[in-house]
């Protein structure tokens, strides 16, 4: 099944259909997934990534609908593939046990991430095309991509939007998460990589949210910013590989 | 006819170069009179917009050192605008006068606004007189042909403005125009227009910043919009996200240090620039900055020009008009150039007939009515024999280039008097003597032609 939902990514930039199709089967494998292991299942890596490519999917999906733009597809489903791949591929197939007192907790810790991570990706896409499209607009060629994305301060609100909704959900993932980390492990978990990464993306995060409400940072600084933070991000995820605390292997 | 055309335009030169060319409306009648004063050039007509800046020129002896001019009243050296500059002659010149006027020769081709400009410039030259027999008759024939092309294809009906291209590129900024606000700087028409598209499209509201404020309360009352004395310019174009400029200013208005200001006030928000004044109010430089973007009339006229695939078929059409139009109009010249010279001919012939007649009169003594029929009709029988083949091939050599060659041989061999312009019938032609034929209108040429055959 993830087989064919990845299939349908890469041909996704020409076919729209395939992409429907591979999200339907992405979504059934996700549930399905849920069903065998019960939610408690979304915690493992594996299907942390693979419902975040979903996520993504659909997110990009709602905008092919809005904006009838499939541009960004050309960052976006490279990632998802990234997702589902390592998704795939990935041998841990380790759920906590579901007797966990913190499994509820847990799950609420990860589905928001999961979201915020979503979301502040979406962000950091819509800051990179907004660079591009300024770039073109100002240089006066207008390729035929940049005619059919929709308008710059289009763009640049739905990317501002993502960043407001995502950094709650960030927020609040990670408190519980400290929350939750501080009771299993105690003070010590501030020194675990990802912790320190996933504060570090939170922070940048941070930081341009408040450039924006300041200055109204847009264009090639916040673009900067936002990759800077997309890349910690990254980081924070692949820490999922480093960290103790996030191997799951834990109770 | 000798007619003669020099100029810039939007294909021979950049706006840097075009805005160093460019006349003020208020400075028209003072150029025009220097360029009718230089030696040669008998008419003059100046248009200068923001595509081009182009001089027309008519000299009586085929002789016209427009260069000179643009030497003179620039005080340019050959080297900054010799690669710059188009020149036109004669029948080329004529052609070049209809394609603009038809806007064949415009950036958007079918654009409606180069008729304006052109009857404009030539509303200011016949004022100061510049402009008073053949070059008038061109440019009244331009209008004429400007009006078929216009009825007789379609270039004219999808026309691409420089207006709508500003709402597109607003559009790709901004996306909705709804709620924008719209800055004009400047009170001119074709800020007007762009306000004008831009309200259709959304835009709510409409600042007018112009030097002089009666003007500016004028435009903005049009819009129920707001006119802001000028010194408040700098203060003001923030609140607007739209700033269309078009002052007739010499330098610019707008520098980066006034962007960096705008965007501080802004907080970043993107602000659209369009500058569609020649010279340019708006510092290339701003464009560089984040946020800020600037379009001058090249670039949105660049934009037009890669929205015009579907009109070729019809502005080809509208060219075969044209050069149907220029032949016309050559053929015509060229008979009435030779008109004259018949008239006079005939006229010079008909008194030494008379001359002899009387001079022989008394001899004859008394004649009865069919004798004196019969001298008559010899007498003008050898008149009409001679004057045969001079006329045949006077009127042959009028559709031939070299007529006038032909002309001043038939005129030195009959010892006719010199021509003056043949349409002298403007006051500032006193030279011209009775015998030169008045007026000979162009379609009442081949009539007379065909008189003087019989």
């Amino acid at each position: 099944m993830l087989m064919l939902r990845q299939r349908g990514e890469r041909s996704g930039r020409v076919a729209a259909p395939a992409v429907g199709i591979g999200m339907v089967f992405h979504f059934v494998s996700v549930v399905e997934t849920a069903g065998l292991y019960g939610y408690a299942n979304l915690m493992t890596i594996r299907q942390a990534e693979s419902s975040l490519a979903l996520l993504i999917a659909i997110i990009f999906t709602v905008l092919y609908l809005r904006y009838k733009t499939a541009t960004p597809a050309a960052l976006i489903f490279p990632l998802i593939f990234l997702l589902s791949f390592a998704s795939a591929i990935s041998q841990h197939q380790v759920a906590i046990s579901r007797s966990s007192l913190y499994s509820g907790w847990i799950f609420f810790h990860v589905s928001t991430l999961i979201f915020g991570y979503a979301m502040l990706f979406l962000s950091f896409v819509s800051s990179l095309l907004y660079l591009v499209m300024a770039r073109q607009l100002k240089s006066k060629q207008s390729s035929s991509w940049v005619r059919r994305m929709p308008a710059l301060q289009e763009v640049d609100e739905l990317g501002y939007k993502a960043l407001l909704l995502g950094f709650p959900f960030m927020t609040i993932g990670l408190i519980t998460g400290s929350v939750l980390a501080e009771e299993k492990f105690g003070a010590s978990f501030i020194g675990d990589p990802k912790v320190v990464l996933s504060l570090l993306m939170w922070a940048v995060y941070l930081t341009l949210l408040y450039t924006r409400w300041s200055a109204g940072w847009r264009g090639r600084k916040a673009a900067y910013l936002a990759s800077v933070g997309f890349a910690v991000a990254v980081c924070a995820w692949g820490a999922n590989y480093l960290s103790k605390l996030h191997r799951f292997v834990a109770p | 006819m000798n007619f003669f055309v020099l100029g810039v335009n939007h294909k021979t030169a950049p706006v840097e170069v075009r805005e160093r060319f460019a006349i003020p409306e208020s400075r028209l009648p003072d150029a025009l009179s220097k360029l009718t004063s230089m030696e040669g050039i008998e008419e003059g007509m100046i248009v200068s917009t923001c595509n081009r800046v182009e001089i027309f020129a008519r000299s009586q002896n085929g002789h016209c050192d427009l260069q000179r001019f643009v030497r003179e009243y620039f005080g340019f050296s050959p080297g900054e605008y010799e690669s710059y500059i188009f020149q036109h002659e004669q029948m080329d010149a004529v052609k070049h006068v209809f394609r603009v006027a038809s806007s064949l020769d415009s950036m958007v081709v079918g654009e409606s606004q180069i008729l304006g400009q052109v009857k404009e410039a030539y509303a200011t030259a016949r004022a100061v007189g510049s402009v008073n027999s053949q070059l008038d008759q061109l440019l009244t024939r331009a209008f004429a042909v400007a009006k078929k092309v216009r009825s007789e294809t379609s270039i004219a009906s999808s026309s691409v403005s420089i207006a709508s291209v500003a709402v597109e590129l607003a559009g790709k900024i901004f996306g909705s125009l709804h709620g924008k606000s719209v800055y004009l700087v400047g009170a001119g028409k074709m800020c007007e227009l762009a306000a004008r598209h831009l309200i259709a499209h959304g835009a709510t509201k409409i600042y007018v910043g112009n030097r002089t404020l009666d003007r500016a309360v004028a435009l903005a009352e049009k819009f129920q919009g707001e006119a802001i004395p000028f010194e408040r310019l700098y203060d003001t174009v923030p609140w607007a996200d739209i700033v269309i400029s078009s002052t007739g200013a010499p330098h610019t208005i707008f520098r980066k240090e006034h962007g960096e200001k705008f965007l501080h006030v802004r907080k970043n928000r993107p602000m659209f620039f369009i500058d569609i004044a020649v010279p340019r109010d708006i510092d290339p430089g701003l464009n560089d900055l984040d946020g800020i973007f600037v379009y001058n009339i090249d670039d949105l006229q660049e934009v037009v020009q890669s929205h015009l695939g579907g009109r070729h078929k019809e502005a080809l059409r509208a060219e075969a008009l044209v050069d149907e139009e220029v032949r016309k109009f050559e053929a015509r010249a060229q008979t009435a150039e030779v008109v004259p010279t018949i008239v006079s001919l005939q006229q010079h012939l008909e008194t030494l007939r008379q001359a002899e007649l009387d001079r022989v009169r008394g001899r004859l003594g008394a004649l009865s009515p069919e004798q004196e029929m019969a001298i008559e009709a010899l007498t003008r029988g050898i008149i009409n024999k001679i004057m045969h083949t001079p006329i045949t091939t006077l009127k042959a050599s009028a559709r031939d280039p070299e007529s006038t060659t032909v002309i001043d041989v038939v005129r030195k061999l009959f010892n006719l008097r010199p021509v003056t312009a043949p349409q002298t019938a403007a006051p500032a032609a006193t030279a011209a003597p009775k015998s030169a034929p008045k007026a000979v209108d162009a379609p009442e040429a081949p009539a007379l032609v065909r008189q003087n055959q019989k």
